[in-house]
């Protein structure tokens, strides 16, 4: 038998422990839900998600040249491959490479000489050298990021340093023979 | 701690009777840092550097809040907000900005000697675990802070600073790159980013003070530490904080603005990165990409893994940079030592003095480009650091024979200032 603090005889007195976990579970639920938006408020706004495509052209892009162009506010490459730079790339076996892949598999069919990836480095997100005139593109003849000293080949996949995969190819397609729409 | 000889506070004017009737603000105040503190009477220098970083911290609040007034936090209008706006047009402002800068490094110095002070004297052992892990709490808020205020003039080192340190996150397997687009608020560096950044800047500071009371707190319950490592014996062992120590501690605050000036009068860019004074440019990485130099060590660890080793290189060295300041939340459970200071420990000692010069290693390799040689050595030195806690203060701790402590403090005074024996007794009688 049970005595409530009234005097009064409680019949079941599991029943005032449901209140118990019922009232801490509704406030439980109250705090999560405040909880949430004050975290989702973080994540990128409506604005920031409005982000269209991009559209390239490539026509004055000569062999061997590559340009930087501007992405979703990060920096696209977009390269023209020498011969002499698609042999190389095709040189590599692609299945002793960190993050396997061949030039055909990062590149559209019939375009082979255009190599376009984003040009954020996959470790820590600086920006490779290599697209402008005179940088230092690295042992393999590609990019190479400062801030670490990942390295990558023609083909722009991770040969050396702390970077974990190529450069990512973002999708896109040509709409013509000198014009690329990114996104 | 309330040592039965402390003082008590007695007020005399009827203003201050009154007033500690209904809230005894003034008793508390003379407790913690009053003549009501007794402290051990053999504290050197080393012991000024935790007032060094408080005064540190309040100039750093004050120009803070001072330079906020002028500051836009915008991608379009940061960079020449500070550098045009405040270092030419506001008043003093090339001062505020440059004290608050060096500041920054002023506080960060102080804070590594604080904590070399600990791991040398043993501050970290029992009874003072709460303090010391208060004190490692401070130094990762610290860094935050630090971090967040230099990505504020969005110059390049800011930009891709934000960039780097943001994409730490994205080693994390499955949730990593969410996180790093919802620190970021998009998708690289952006208004979003520089908002929130200041939103934290001005907020962290005063979480800080918040366990900057805390960590005072929990050292008053045991009482400081001293040199010896030897507890406080009796009323002969320890002085009133105030005035003994307020006076000691002023002179070193007097020092420490001597230093801050001269860094902020001859050398306010010394320190700093030259490439701050470009704007932020999102396409295009400085070669020469360093962060703060108070960094230093920790981005040498971060480099130090180029090979993939069961898990990828990149999350090695995210967990390895963390690892190395979340290993010393242990270090009061790793070194089993019942001896505290290093004085009286002759192997310690050599193992500590071989983790400062390491840690210099690491600095120096952190400020370097990545050449084969620099990643080599940051190598070995990131080996050798973790080995220090993990093998070497463990095993020393187990084998080594430590020298004959002194029966108190007042006696290694004494015999320190060659006083005789019978001086000593005649004054613990």
């Amino acid at each position: 038998m049970t005595i409530a603090p009234g005097g009064d005889v409680l019949e079941n007195p599991r029943r005032r422990d449901y209140l118990n976990y019922a009232a801490v579970s509704v406030a439980a639920v109250g705090a999560g839900v405040v909880v949430l938006p004050l975290v989702n408020s973080m994540n990128p706004s409506a604005d920031v998600l409005a982000l269209s495509s991009t559209e390239i052209d490539v026509s004055a892009i000569e062999p061997g040249q590559a340009i930087k162009a501007s992405f979703r506010k990060q920096p696209l490459f977009v390269r023209n491959l020498t011969a002499a730079e698609i042999a190389e790339a095709d040189k590599v076996d692609a299945s002793s490479l960190r993050d396997p892949q061949t030039l055909e598999d990062r590149t559209k069919e019939g375009k082979r000489n255009w190599l376009i990836t984003m040009g954020v480095c996959t470790h820590l997100g600086c920006v490779p050298l290599g697209a402008g005139e005179g940088e230092n593109r690295g042992p393999f003849g590609g990019y190479f990021c400062p801030c670490h000293g990942s390295a990558y080949d023609t083909a722009g996949r991770i040969r050396q340093g702390p970077a974990p995969t190529n450069l990512v190819v973002p999708e896109y397609e040509f709409t013509s023979d000198t014009v690329v729409v990114v996104g | 701690m309330s040592f039965p000889w402390a003082k008590h506070y007695e007020p005399k004017q009827p203003l201050m009777k009154w007033l500690d009737e209904k809230l005894p603000l003034p008793r508390f105040v003379y407790n913690a840092v009053g003549a009501g503190y007794p402290v051990p009477r053999n504290l050197n220098y080393f012991w000024n550097f935790g007032v060094l970083a408080g005064v540190a911290l309040v100039c750093q609040i004050v120009t803070g809040i001072v330079l906020a007034m002028h500051f836009h936090s915008s991608a379009a209008g940061a960079f020449e907000s500070v550098n045009v706006g405040i270092m030419r047009d506001v008043n003093a402002g090339w001062f505020l900005r440059f004290a608050h800068a060096n500041g920054a490094s002023m506080f960060l110095t102080v804070i590594y000697i604080h904590m070399f002070r600990g791991l040398y004297y043993g501050s970290y052992k029992a009874p003072r675990e709460m303090v010391w892990l208060l004190g490692v709490v401070i130094f990762l808020l610290t860094m935050a802070t630090a971090f967040m205020g230099y990505v504020l003039p969005w110059g390049q080192m800011s930009f891709w600073g934000a960039q780097v340190i943001t994409g730490f996150f994205t080693a994390v397997p499955v949730v990593g790159e969410w996180v790093q687009v919802w620190l970021l608020g998009g998708y690289a560096p952006d208004d979003a980013t520089l908002n929130r950044f200041f939103s934290l800047h001005y907020l962290l500071p005063f979480v800080i003070l918040g366990a900057v009371i805390l960590h005072i707190w929990a050292l008053h319950i045991p009482g400081s530490g001293n040199p010896t490592g030897v507890e406080v014996k009796g009323e002969q062992d320890t002085v009133p904080f105030h005035p003994y120590y307020t006076a000691k501690d002023g002179f070193g605050v007097g020092v420490f603005m001597i230093v801050f000036s001269i860094l902020i009068f001859y050398a306010p860019d010394y320190l700093g990165h030259a490439d701050n004074y470009i704007a932020a440019n999102p396409l295009s990485t400085p070669a020469h990409i360093v962060p703060e130099w108070y960094f230093w060590p920790f981005y040498a660890i971060l480099r130090a893994f180029t090979a993939d080793f069961i898990i990828a290189a990149k999350l090695w060295g995210v967990v390895a940079m963390f690892g190395s300041i979340l290993i010393l939340f242990f270090l009061p459970w790793l070194d089993k030592s019942p001896v505290r200071s290093a004085s009286y420990r002759p192997m310690y000692r050599i193992a500590f003095w071989v983790l400062v010069v390491d840690v210099l290693i690491l600095g120096y390799c952190g400020g370097s480009a990545a050449t084969p040689g620099i990643v080599i050595t940051s190598q070995l030195a990131s080996a050798y650091y973790f080995a220090h806690f993990l093998i070497i203060v463990p095993i020393i701790s187990r084998l080594e024979q430590p020298k004959p402590l002194p029966n108190s403090i007042t006696e290694a005074v004494l015999a320190k200032k060659g006083g005789s024996q019978v001086t000593e007794t005649a004054l613990s009688a």
